[in-house]
């Protein structure tokens, strides 16, 4: 495809209170295949949906927080968290999963895909985008 | 590059408004529609945070939702401007993208 | 211009499936494409034919399939989101061994593929959900 677009996925909701969450990865991994410039965007109540020790097995559904270790193996290696939406939930950046992809472009590296960015920073990553996905 | 970012949540309900207010960026504009038009009334809770960011976007809410709820427009923060669908379709495209804060 | 419609919910409990219908039309009467209409999570119920809403009502698949018909717009609803929730198309029947289907005219399941290919295609991108 000769036109990369800039998409942007942007994630506002709790996991499991609605299907959301889920639904928007399948898509993002869908869209890998689409070879476009990808990034994800973890807001409001979409951080939690990054925090370690999800545990789904008393609810009878699919855990599927483990799916966004594997997103840096289809090359979607930028996701971006929001600042102030994870101190407005008690939260830091040890509080959630440790996202990694290997660099092709520094000898494999393995490197962080989480940034978390204050909203002036969000605001400006926001701009640059050719296509914002909501869900 | 400049965005229409679309709020469709009663800010009293959820914080959309208020996070697509803290991330629009300057020169933006933003549509309250569905139940996001009860963000431009004045007098609410939220209202100081609308005026506030008129400084910094631009703001519109669309008058057929507005009708439905009975929100006349005397109500509305002054500086919000009411569109129509088409006023809607014609801000799609004077920007660049659409952001839609659901 | 050339635009790409998300719809995430489906009719009657959301306001969103109203929302894009008539954002839909105004484009269209302003001379604008719709490319694609691509409904996804409950969206996809907006897909069904059995919908039966009181007559003194909008019936808002019957307006998406009047819609398709006479401007030729491509309704394209998720196969994956459209499975969990049964809307069934012939094909979907028979490959998963149903004993109906319920597409409505006008509108078609595929992947997830077309959402992608929408904001690729389209100048614009609307998203319409909860």
């Amino acid at each position: 495809m000769s036109d990369v677009k800039k998409f942007m996925y942007i994630n506002r909701k709790a996991p499991y209170g609605t299907i959301y969450a889920w639904e928007a990865l399948e898509v993002v991994l869908i869209g890998a295949a689409f070879e476009q410039d990808v990034s994800l965007a973890f807001m409001d109540d979409g951080v939690f949906q990054l925090v370690k020790g999800q545990d789904t097995t008393e609810l009878g559904i699919k855990n599927f927080s483990p799916t966004y270790s594997a997103l840096g193996d289809y090359d979607v290696n930028k996701i971006y968290v929001e600042k102030e939406s994870l101190e407005a939930r008690g939260l830091t950046l040890d509080d959630l999963m440790p996202l990694k992809y290997e660099d092709e472009d520094d000898d494999w590296a393995e490197k962080d895909s989480i940034r978390v960015v204050t909203a002036a920073e969000m605001a400006e990553i926001l701009e640059q985008q050719d296509v914002v996905l909501s869900f | 590059m400049s965005t229409l970012h679309t709020v469709n949540k009663s800010p009293f309900d959820r914080p959309s408004l208020q996070t697509c207010l803290r991330l629009a960026g300057k020169g933006n504009a933003v549509l309250l529609f569905e139940d996001g038009v009860y963000g431009a009334m004045q007098g609410t809770a939220v209202a100081d945070t609308v005026k506030e960011a008129l400084g910094n976007v631009s703001i519109y809410v669309l008058g057929p939702d507005l009708k439905a709820r009975g929100v006349g427009e005397d109500k509305l923060i002054d500086g919000i401007k009411v569109v129509d669908y088409k006023g809607f379709v014609d801000l799609t495209v004077e920007n660049d993208k659409v952001n839609a804060w659901l | 211009m050339k635009f790409g419609i998300q719809v995430n919910e489906g009719p009657y409990t959301h306001e969103a499936s109203v929302s894009a219908l008539n954002f839909v039309k105004a484009a269209l009467d302003a001379g604008h494409e719709i490319f694609r209409v691509f409904f996804y999570h409950d969206g996809v119920n907006n897909g069904t034919r059995l919908t039966t809403p009181p007559q003194d009502d909008i019936n808002i698949v019957q307006s998406w399939s009047e819609l398709a018909e006479k401007h030729n717009i491509d309704l394209v609803v998720c196969v994956a989101a459209a499975q969990r929730r049964g809307i069934v198309d012939e094909g979907e029947q028979e490959r998963n061994g149903k004993d109906a289907n319920n597409i409505a005219p006008g509108f078609r399941i595929s992947g997830l593929g077309q959402l992608i290919e929408a904001g690729i295609q389209c100048d614009r991108l609307v998203v319409f959900g909860d």
